[in-house]
């Protein structure tokens, strides 16, 4: 499939949806935090959920990802229903996210950390037998991962002993292991000063144009200079969609956004 | 940092698992009772057989953070099968050991279903009750384990049928640090494997499992079903080099001396089951001849320092202790 970067609207329009919503509901006693979601994710997108804080932008990728089951709704990867889906079985299907606040192996150094998500990956996980130097393309392969993300010189060395923007970059290097084709990313650079910010985005952007994109963020340069198409999430339900350029003219948006003023 | 930076990822990932001499002298160092102690080579078996139970506990708690209060089971259960194996079957004692670890594993492949739902407290609670459950069931079932009075009628055929067990406990010894050595090579082999990383993974963090497409459920079936056949094992080689089974191999004391060991030696890191069964088999002989009633206070005190000072066990202590000598 030939796609250019930063397709416009109109062209993806008509290609195969990777991922997509149909009526997702979620609500925690009285307090809705889905409501009716409906989310068309082409093939290749790069998309930018946005909206203020507590507008549901997490819950939505824990819903999409199985880690929180909808009340009612439905959940379609390229076209299968995997709504009744464990969060693995969905990963290995090829949904994989990454997480706002590191989720990581702290214990592990990157290179065993990534090797473990690619172990996993090839179903050799459960070789009890064998010792893992002898994965020789497995371990070629995570090593591969983590110079792109630029971790190749920190790779021996603990996570947890990290600075935090290559915890961040390691947090995409785990969900890239799992060769995913869609992935979904909740503010890759949170935390991150912001001149190191855009080093994440980097790696982002440099991603294959076959890998469909979603991430959250609040950094609205960011959003404009990286999304081809936005959502906004307001109440956890769409408040509206579309081109940058169609969301920074949008009269509505600006007042979600300066009627509450506390994001990031 | 800079040097290792310079080895390429499967150089680095094939030193992990490669000898380091003081391992080659702790196994060197295991075979002086022979010749130094021969008046301890029982409590060298002793320690042996301890040193294989803390192992198999470790692969399930030091390495993928089940913590159990239960592993007594399986431990009895082996000492019972090979037990009652000897009695019913025949006295060869590596069958004894095999149909043991066999017994052993079902059990605790059919458990694992319960333990890998669960975590921490709850985890603890169940492997406690599962514990005591097996407990009463031997004690109630008398006429075929012999309840309280222990299982009578043990025989064993000497080994290979050449060497007798003795009451001097050389064969014994033997016997049991080669089992030990044995089943330590796999483990070690085990923890050096993709599975193994599986498990540490699982250990460092189980909500990021899933995330990377990992079912961490499964992987914790497994492991509780190998350490549970390892426990088993040893269990079995108690039975065969004592030949008797008594309750107290299904007890809850024994599972707790089992963690002590482990929390003392240091959990996760091999050895630490090993020297801490070490300390703890030696402090009891020596503290129960000096005060035969009081000897487990010394076991707490030393635990409670040990805890406070070193929170990961003699091991951990002393491989800081020499990282930072590395350093200077």
């Amino acid at each position: 499939m030939s796609t250019p970067t930063l397709p416009a609207k109109d062209a993806i329009s008509d290609r195969a949806i990777a991922l997509a919503t149909r009526a997702l509901s979620k609500s925690f006693g009285s307090l809705a935090v889905a409501r009716n979601v409906e989310l068309n994710l082409p093939v290749g997108a790069r998309y930018a959920l946005i909206g203020p804080n507590g507008a549901g932008k997490t819950t939505l990728i824990n819903l999409m990802t199985g880690m929180l089951a909808p009340n009612t709704g439905k959940i379609f990867l390229d076209g299968d229903d995997i709504t009744a889906l464990e969060p693995q079985q969905r990963v290995r299907r090829g949904l994989t996210r990454t997480f706002q606040i590191n989720t990581l192996f702290a214990g592990l150094n990157p290179l065993e950390a990534v090797m473990l998500a690619v172990a996993e990956r090839r179903g050799i996980a459960d070789k009890f037998w064998q010792n893992i130097a002898v994965h020789k393309e497995a371990i070629e392969e995570a090593y591969d991962i983590l110079v792109k993300l630029r971790l190749g010189d920190c790779c021996y060395q603990v996570t947890r002993e990290l600075p935090y923007g290559r915890q961040r970059l390691l947090e995409i290097a785990l969900a890239l292991a799992t060769r995913p084709k869609v992935l979904l990313l909740d503010e890759p650079a949170a935390g991150v000063p912001q001149e190191e910010s855009g080093d994440i985005f980097e790696a982002v952007a440099g991603l294959s144009d076959e890998l469909t994109l979603l991430f959250i963020e609040h950094d609205m340069h960011v959003v404009f200079r990286f999304a081809s198409h936005i959502i906004v999430l307001v109440g956890g339900m769409v408040f509206t969609e579309g081109s940058p350029a169609e969301i920074a003219a949008d009269p509505g948006v600006r007042e979600v956004y300066l009627g509450k003023r506390k994001h990031g | 940092m800079a040097l290792t930076a310079a080895i390429t990822p499967q150089a680095y990932l094939q030193a992990q698992s490669r000898w380091h001499p003081l391992e080659i002298a702790f196994w060197v160092a295991t075979l002086l009772p022979f010749g130094l102690f021969p008046n301890y080579l029982s409590l060298a078996s002793q320690i042996a057989i301890a040193a294989l139970f803390a192992l198999s506990l470790d692969l399930i708690l030091g390495y993928a953070g089940v913590v159990s209060l239960g592993h007594a089971a399986f431990f009895g259960i082996g000492a019972y099968t090979a037990g009652l194996f000897s009695k019913f079957v025949w006295g060869e004692c590596i069958s004894g050991l095999v149909v043991a670890a066999a017994m052993a594993a079902l059990v605790g492949y059919a458990s694992s279903f319960i333990i890998a739902r669960f975590r921490h407290l709850t985890l603890i609670m169940i492997t406690l009750g599962l514990g005591l459950l097996l407990h009463e069931a031997a004690n109630s079932a008398g006429w075929l384990t012999g309840g309280s009075d222990g299982l009578q009628g043990v025989e064993i055929w000497p080994l290979f049928g050449l060497f007798k067990f003795d009451l001097y406990g050389t064969t014994a010894y033997a016997y049991s640090l080669a089992v030990l050595f044995l089943l330590f090579l796999a483990a070690r082999r085990l923890i050096n494997s993709p599975f193994g990383l599986a498990l540490r993974g699982i250990r460092e963090n189980w909500v990021r499992m899933p995330a990377i497409g990992a079912s961490s459920r499964a992987h914790i079936r497994k492991i509780y079903t190998i350490a549970a056949a390892m426990a088993g094992v040893a269990g079995a080689v108690i039975a065969q080099t004592t030949q008797t089974v008594s309750l107290e191999a299904l007890s809850f004391e024994r599972s707790a001396d089992v963690l002590v060991m482990l929390v003392l030696g240091g959990a996760g890191r091999l050895y630490g089951g090993l020297i801490g069964a070490a300390i703890f088999m030696i402090a009891r002989d020596q503290f129960s001849g000096i005060a035969p009633q009081y000897w487990y206070f010394w076991i707490g005190v030393l635990l409670v320092i040990v805890v406070m000072v070193l929170p990961n066990g003699i091991l951990g202590g002393l491989s800081h202790i020499a990282a930072r000598w590395t350093r200077k």
